[in-house]
Formats: structure tokens, C-alpha cells, sequence
């Protein structure tokens, strides 16, 4: 049985209108069965967060690379082979000791695809959509990030086609780790920028 | 539109909701839709503003309480209708009425790549001047059109200042409504917080928004 995560419509209800549909749109020539399991591969096992891991976990390691991820993000990402819908107009933008920044779109659900693949539900709800504008210091605090006054929270409303994705900072005391181990370390949350990336030892979600 | 969709700067929507370890699609009809969403977009019937315009024009009362792939499959129901690939009739009965013409699938398994890897249109065309300048005080237009618009409530009549020139792009208030692409420059405008929200808001703090020239004037 699935779960019924919102206790609103029957979920059978709607995998009997999905199944109906896609079967009358098969019959009548208009979509491939095939063409639909290979999207779906794809969002489930090629696009993710460890995508964007590895890109942030370079830009840490080289120096060069982050330059110029930060100037053309597309073209940094697809060096490492990451390229794909909605991620042609990626922007990288940079914590540090002074800012913190913070992804959101108010409109509908737009995020960066081919470095995290497709948003979770809390990015696409009403609570955080509707926060994140005007209270992103809340937001973060439920996310346990409580940040100094003298930290900028700039937050990014996806208004338009542009992708945005968090180079956290590299936390202390990682200077011998490998890259990717670094990578290990990245979060999604963290590339969205609701938390930090924390050392295993004190990476404790709410 | 003014939409429930609109959701910036709305309050008392509830904690945010986090699910450790959250699958891609919750249940395999989450991941069906889905992916019949971005294959019957390859017909070219409609676009990308006009499918984000139809989750908007969603009775408000159903996209609150609908999952976001639930609107979805009803977006998609109503547009292979609207749109005259597939009858009411057949909607109702999920058969192809008798005799009906059968079509070959425009997204497949071998052209999925080129219509996934498909680029938003954009570009850096210089034949498009921009109307504003880097580092200009601009104020975001008041305006509350009914159709398609990406101009938040929230920046209505907002001042802030463009920090990036992001090049130029289709402009969805009109091609959501396939009245042209009106093609036009974006910005990125930093609003400070305390501009936007007055005093609740931390004086350090900024929202960036991506505005298209037809939604600025001078400040």
C-alpha cells in the first residue's frame, strides 16, 4: 500500500487515473512506454544531489575550477559531465564568513536538475515557499542553523529560468580529506542552502 | 495572475514538513506523470509558461490541497484536451474513440536525450538592447494582470537595484498566452529585506529576484 502522505485523496485513485491516462496516450500513438522508463531512470539514478556534491567538492580542491564555476556555472558543471533540462542557465553563488545564501522559488518549484535532480517536497510546499522570502532566519533556524546578525541571509527567488545552487563553505578540519571523501560530506540541503556542511561527527538534522 | 500559487510573503502556512531519506517519487505513479508531462511537451502544443500558467489556473482551494504531482495529473488531463490531442470522451473512458487516427510517439527512448539536454530559449542577442544598467535603481511595476505573470506580489512597487544582467529571454506574460515571445533582457534586482518587509526584517539581509525589463522602471 502506498503512503498516503497528504490523508486527502486515495492514492489508488490517482495510480488508477495515471495508469488510465498513460494507457490512452500509448493506444493513441502519443507517448512510448519506453521513452517514459527511461525519464524516470534517469531522475532516479543518474540526476542527484551527488552530482552537485562533486562539483562543490572540486571547487573546494581546485582552485581554478571554482573560478570558473563561479564565473559559467553550465559550462563547469558539464566538464564534470552533468548536463541535462533545466540547468542551462545555472548560477553558483558563494557562502562565506559574511553571507549565507538561500534558494527558494515562491512561484512554483523551479531547482537546478542535472546538479540535485528533482526538489524534494518541503522545497515545493507552501510553508517553505512562502517563508523563505520573508523569513529565511526562521527558516534556517528549523533547519538548526541559527546565524550571527552580522551574517547577510541573501536569499534567491527563481523568478525566471535562471538555476541556483549553494557552494557551501568547506568546514574546518577537512584538510586532508580526499576529494571524495569531500564530496561524501556535501549535502543536498547544504547546495540549497539551508544548513551547513558539517563534519559526520556533528551532522545532525532537526 | 494573484494567485494562491503567489506564495511569498504569505504567513501561518505551517512549519516546513522534512522527510529523511525522501525517495525521488513517492509511489510509481508519481514518477508515471511525471515523465508524461516532459514527453507530451515534445508535441509543442504548448509551452513552458503556459504549463506553469495551468497549475495556476487551479480553483485555489485545489492547489493548496492537492500533492504537487496530483495537480499534475490534472494539468495534464485538461491539457491533452484543451490542446485537441484527445477527446473528452476519451478522457472519460481511457480508450481511443473507434477509428481515431494513431499518432508515432514524438519523444522516444532513442530522441529522449535531444528533447531532455533541449535548451530554455535564451541568448546573449545584441540586436535587443537592454533598457537598464548595472548598479541602476529600478522599482518593480505595479502591475496585477490576470494572465501569466512572474512578477511576485511580494516586489510590487519594490526598489531595488540590478546587479547582474542575465541576457536575454522569452517573456512569459505574453508567451504563456502564445501571444509572442517579446523577447527581452532579465536581471537579477537585490531588493534589501527591510525594502521588502520593513522593520521584521534583518537589516543585512537581501532577496534577489530574476526580473524581465517590461517589469522595471527607473527609480
Amino acid at each position: 500500500m502506498e503512503e498516503d502522505r497528504d490523508h486527502k485523496v486515495l492514492p489508488s485513485d490517482l495510480a488508477l487515473r495515471v495508469k488510465s491516462l498513460e494507457s490512452l496516450l500509448v493506444e493513441k500513438g502519443l507517448v512510448d512506454p519506453a521513452a517514459l522508463d527511461a525519464l524516470i531512470d534517469t531522475m532516479e539514478h543518474k540526476v542527484g544531489p551527488r552530482n552537485g556534491a562533486r562539483v562543490v567538492a572540486r571547487a573546494w580542491v581546485d582552485p581554478a575550477y571554482k573560478k570558473r564555476l563561479l564565473e559559467n556555472a553550465p559550462a563547469a558543471i558539464a566538464e564534470l559531465g552533468y548536463t541535462s533540462g533545466q540547468g542551462e542557465h545555472t548560477l553558483v553563488v558563494e557562502n562565506g564568513p559574511t553571507v549565507h545564501n538561500l534558494v527558494v522559488c515562491t512561484l512554483c518549484s523551479c531547482y537546478p536538475w542535472p546538479v540535485l535532480g528533482l526538489p524534494p517536497v518541503w522545497y515545493k510546499s507552501a510553508p517553505y515557499r512562502s517563508r523563505a522570502v520573508i523569513d529565511p532566519r526562521g527558516i534556517l533556524r528549523e533547519f538548526g542553523l541559527q546565524l550571527p546578525e552580522d551574517v547577510e541571509v541573501r536569499v534567491w527567488d527563481s523568478t525566471a529560468e535562471l538555476r541556483y545552487l549553494v557552494l557551501p563553505e568547506r568546514p574546518a578540519g577537512t584538510g586532508t580529506m580526499t576529494e571524495e571523501q569531500l564530496a561524501a560530506l556535501v549535502t543536498r540541503d547544504a547546495m540549497v542552502g539551508v544548513v551547513k556542511v558539517a563534519l559526520p561527527a556533528s551532522r545532525d538534522h532537526p | 495572475m494573484n494567485g494562491a500559487h503567489d506564495m511569498g510573503g504569505q504567513q501561518d502556512m505551517g512549519p516546513v514538513e522534512y522527510e529523511k531519506n525522501e525517495p525521488v517519487f513517492h509511489a510509481p505513479w508519481e514518477g508515471r506523470i511525471y515523465a508524461l508531462t516532459r514527453a507530451m511537451r515534445a508535441w509543442a502544443r504548448w509551452n513552458l509558461d503556459a504549463d506553469r500558467h495551468a497549475l495556476e489556473l487551479m480553483p485555489p482551494a485545489d492547489y493548496l490541497r492537492m500533492s504537487y504531482y496530483e495537480r499534475w495529473v490534472h494539468r495534464l488531463a485538461a491539457q491533452v484536451v484543451e490542446y485537441g490531442l484527445v477527446s473528452k470522451e476519451e478522457i472519460d473512458s481511457g480508450k481511443a474513440a473507434p477509428g481515431s487516427s494513431k499518432a508515432t510517439p514524438m519523444f522516444t527512448a532513442a530522441t529522449s536525450a535531444g528533447w531532455v539536454n533541449r535548451s530554455i530559449p535564451s541568448s546573449q542577442d545584441p540586436t535587443i538592447p537592454p533598457s537598464f544598467k548595472l548598479r541602476q535603481r529600478v522599482r518593480a511595476r505595479n502591475i496585477n494582470p490576470t494572465g501569466h505573470t512572474r512578477l511576485p506580489r511580494y516586489a510590487r512597487g519594490k526598489t531595488g537595484v540590478i546587479v547582474r544582467d542575465h541576457g536575454v529571454y522569452l517573456f512569459p506574460d505574453s508567451n504563456a498566452h502564445f501571444q509572442g515571445e517579446k523577447r527581452q533582457h532579465v536581471y537579477s534586482v537585490r531588493f534589501t529585506a527591510t525594502d521588502l518587509w520593513g522593520d521584521v526584517a534583518s537589516p543585512r539581509d537581501s532577496v534577489h529576484l530574476d526580473l524581465w525589463d517590461d517589469y522595471l522602471e527607473p527609480a
